[in-house]
């Protein structure tokens, strides 16, 4: 399996504190062993406290990119929070874009407030697809908990990700990445995590 | 995480800008490393600090940038290789140091690499550090790619130790902070012992005799980058607009390039030594078009610079057009990125371009107006800073006399937001809400009647605070300070600093008591836990109304995202729906619509307020808030 252009753009974007920072590195590390030229523009610093995060994902077999991808170029969009998700297609969307989409939102300080209201759902799920190509939606915070702790969404984004085979990376690719990035300890969850995410997006299938 | 270590040279890893200036450093057998933290540099000496047992090498959190700068110095002039990293502010606290170094030199390599954060994305300002080499004629390299970053650092020892002169290497948020392909070089082994050669002093006094050798250093400088491989041309021989770029806008302006589909018309020469610049390469490139467009981070420093050699030479170059920041073809604030890159090249070639259908884009941007919420920047759930700036709030309305509070820099800068309840009214430099106490604590004197406090975090108080506490006391200042001491210095990646008793590389290291250093200055001191209001305003109250001199509260209580990794959650809290009386209530919802903790949610449907459980970190402290008593929290 190879990528389906050159660059191939993802985006994966959520809130401080969900983990896209980790999720891009852990996906750029499964695809840098096979060889791709691998860019990853992230977004630190006041970004962990609540505010929009994206990483930019840039795979290549042969060029180094720049670290942030132009607008209305992106390819595949990971997005772990539904107005996230519509605020990156805003920019960088275009009608081939392909979605996946975890459907649990964050509200902002000001929606907790009552300044500003968070939209219907349905109404951002719907804007989502007009503008996608296809959209792949789960609940992977849901799932996350299910396994015992909500940060493992990011993880089950991942497991997903590989079911819907838009880029070549394979389960074993992730366990070996995990093993040298964490604590042996949390191998299992993360595993487990990535499966279950598998999972759901082929029961949609 | 280790990969920063392997000797296998040939192989490529995915590297973060960072990670590749710290294993640059590593193969050119650096030995001693420091700073103080300070995103976008902090991964350069956090990176080492995990390695530093393994590779023999000193690396220390030191407590501010012109102590790490004189660590790394050190071990430069005692022979070894030295390496100290900082952000744009950190070198104006270094730079007292750094340009009487200058004229000293330094024996062993010395590196300093200074990170730029254009945006002040996570930092209190925008700054452009380069002007810091000019000031002190010291060389500036300028990576553009992870690649480079990693050779450039080792070429820059090599440099120093040519030159005898500390070298600059000026990063940006999206080289450091973006992570690619790196090949691995060798790792060196080297054992060399230092020494200092007493009878070859190093002192800048008397200054003129070694300004005269600066300038010489200098001179051959000018000759090195002339050769150097950093700098690179690429497209037509003559073309019809030229682009001097460096750093973060070589990639841009490559793909801008190809997107607009005009690599046979538009040129890009990208410098990697900024300073000095090659001359020769800049003059020959200046030839080659009539048009010239200058694109990078910050200040027009390329810019200017190039301008300069332009105007030395410009009888034999003839008539130019520039274009850049001066011209306003190049935003001159903010950030560098492919859309603004795209439109300066555009607009000045005349070329037609549309990133995506135009009905599509006019469709997201509409879809985007109509449905997306604005995301403030807050305090993470159970940040025991949002409890003490309601702490602050309360005590401030009950006391009467529209206190003031006067801060600096930390996740605790979020005071001035929202999530602080807006408390906090000065925001500048690390520890000057303590200084600006010293001055506000004397305006009584002149009839001011308002109580001062100034806030200041753990790591900032050793960092910059101790001497403004000094002169407190010395000068009898009148004002409370509160030490927000969340024992960590958590904006940065949660570094260890004096008072946490853990040294960079982890190792256990004597705690410098913060209540010991502040009575030892002669304030009265008191330590409350800001998770219990009502004691913390009960005795900020007390303090505000002493009025006798410098009073200190600290506030202690661990970050939250740091008590997240080891302990388990203090409470369990859920709202009493039969006790919540939701919008009859007469609170108004205090607890969503003022406290604002991202734990609680407004369940419109019930019209009262639910603990959202993905997000809440148990810390009770929305039950203490709650005057229906509804919110429960049960010990876990």
């Amino acid at each position: 399996m190879f990528i389906p252009k050159d660059p191939f753009n993802v985006i994966v974007g959520g809130v401080g504190g969900q983990g896209n920072v980790l999720a891009s590195q852990i996906l750029g590390e499964m695809l840098i062993i096979q060889g791709y030229v691998i860019t990853i523009g992230e977004t630190y610093g006041a970004s962990q406290r609540g505010g929009a995060v994206m990483s930019h994902l840039r795979i290549s077999a042969k060029d180094q990119f720049s670290p942030l991808i132009p607008e209305g170029k992106c390819d595949l969009l990971v997005a772990l929070e539904p107005v996230e998700g519509l605020r990156i297609l805003a920019h960088y969307g275009n009608p081939g874009v392909i979605t996946l989409l975890n459907l649990r939102p964050i509200h902002p300080i000001d929606v907790i407030s009552g300044d500003i209201v968070y939209p219907e759902l349905s109404q951002v799920i719907a804007k989502i697809k007009e503008l996608s190509r296809q959209v792949w939606a789960l609940n992977a915070t849901e799932v996350a908990l299910e396994i015992g702790d909500p940060i493992f969404s990011n993880i089950v984004m991942l497991g997903a990700l590989n079911a819907i085979e838009v880029l070549p990376i394979h389960r074993r690719g992730f366990e070996s990445v995990i093993v040298d990035l964490f604590p042996s300890r949390t191998l299992n969850e993360n595993l487990m995590a990535f499966d279950k995410g598998r999972e759901v997006v082929q029961k949609i299938h | 995480m280790k990969s920063i270590i392997q000797n296998i040279p040939g192989k490529t890893v995915l590297l973060m800008g960072n990670e590749a200036i710290a294993r640059g450093a590593l193969e050119a057998g650096v030995k001693v490393c420091a700073a103080y933290p300070g995103n976008p540099s902090s991964e350069i000496i956090g990176t080492l600090a995990q390695v530093a047992d393994e590779m023999g090498l000193h690396v220390e959190w030191s407590v501010n940038e012109k102590v790490a700068l004189e660590v790394a110095a050190a071990a430069s002039f005692a022979g070894l290789r030295g390496l100290c990293a900082m952000k744009q502010n950190g070198l104006n606290v270094a730079s007292d140091f750094l340009l009487n170094l200058n004229l000293t030199g330094c024996r062993g390599g010395l590196v300093l690499v200074v990170a730029d954060d254009p945006a002040g994305v996570s930092s209190s300002n925008e700054e452009d550090s380069r002007i810091f080499a000019k000031l002190g004629d010291l060389p500036l390299l300028e990576p553009a790619h992870f690649q480079e970053a990693k050779e450039m650092t080792t070429f820059a020892f090599e440099i120093s130790e040519q030159l005898g002169l500390p070298v600059l290497i000026r990063s940006v948020t999206r080289v450091s902070h973006a992570r690619g392909n790196v090949c691995l070089d060798e790792l060196p082994q080297s054992s060399h012992r230092p020494g200092f050669e007493t009878n070859r002093p190093l002192t800048a006094f008397p200054a003129l005799p070694h300004h005269k050798i600066l300038h010489e250093k200098f001179n051959r400088a000018k000759q090195i980058v002339e050769a150097s491989p950093f700098n690179i041309y690429r497209g037509p021989e003559k073309p019809e607009l030229m682009v001097f770029t460096c750093g973060s806008g070589w990639m841009y302006s490559l793909e801008a390039v190809i997107s607009l589909n005009a690599q046979d018309r538009v040129g890009i020469l990208k410098l990697g030594t900024t300073w000095p610049l090659p001359e020769n390469l800049v003059t020959q490139h200046l030839r080659q078009a009539d048009r010239i467009l200058f694109l990078e981070e910050v200040d027009p420093f390329l810019e200017n610079n190039v301008k300069e050699i332009y105007a030395q030479n410009c009888l034999t170059l003839g008539l130019k057009a520039f274009f850049g920041k001066t011209s306003g073809h190049v935003p001159d604030i903010g950030e560098l990125h492919p859309e603004n890159v795209l439109r300066a090249i555009q607009s000045i070639m005349n070329i037609s371009y549309e990133p995506r259908p135009s009905d599509y884009a006019a469709r997201a941007r509409e879809a985007a107006a109509e449905l997306i919420p604005d995301r403030a920047l807050g305090f993470c759930a159970g940040c025991p800073h949002r409890s003490t700036y309601w702490a602050i709030k309360v005590a401030l309305a009950l006391d009467g006399r529209d206190g003031i509070v006067l801060g600096d820099i930390g996740c605790y800068s979020l005071g001035i937001g929202p999530s602080g309840f807006g408390q906090m009214k000065t925001l500048h430099a690390m520890g000057s809400g303590t200084g600006l106490a010293c001055g506000f604590g004397q305006l009584n004197h002149f009839g001011l009647n308002q109580p001062v406090i100034a806030v200041c975090g753990d790591s900032t108080f050793y960092h910059a605070a101790m001497p403004a506490l000094a002169n407190a006391h010395y000068n009898g200042a009148n004002f409370l300070l509160l030490l927000l001491d969340n024992s960590a210095t958590a904006m940065t990646g949660f570094q260890p600093h004096p008072g946490t008793g853990e040294t960079a590389t982890g190792k256990e290291a004597p705690v410098i008591d913060l209540k010991a250093i502040c009575e030892v200055f002669g304030a009265r001191v008191e330590v409350v836990d800001p998770f219990d209001v009502e004691a913390t305003v009960k005795t900020l109250l007390n303090l505000l109304q002493d009025e006798k001199g410098v009073r200190v509260l600290i506030l202690k209580r661990e970050c939250a995202l740091l008590s997240a990794k080891h302990q388990r959650r203090l409470f369990r809290v859920e709202v009493d729906q039969k006790r919540c009386l939701g919008e009859t209530c007469g609170c108004n919802r205090l607890c969503t619509r003022l406290f604002k903790c991202p734990g609680l949610m407004w369940d419109k449907s019930a019209g009262k307020a639910r603990i959202d459980e993905a997000i809440c970190t148990g810390c009770g402290v929305c039950a203490e808030i709650c005057p229906a008593s509804a919110i429960r929290k049960e010990k876990i």
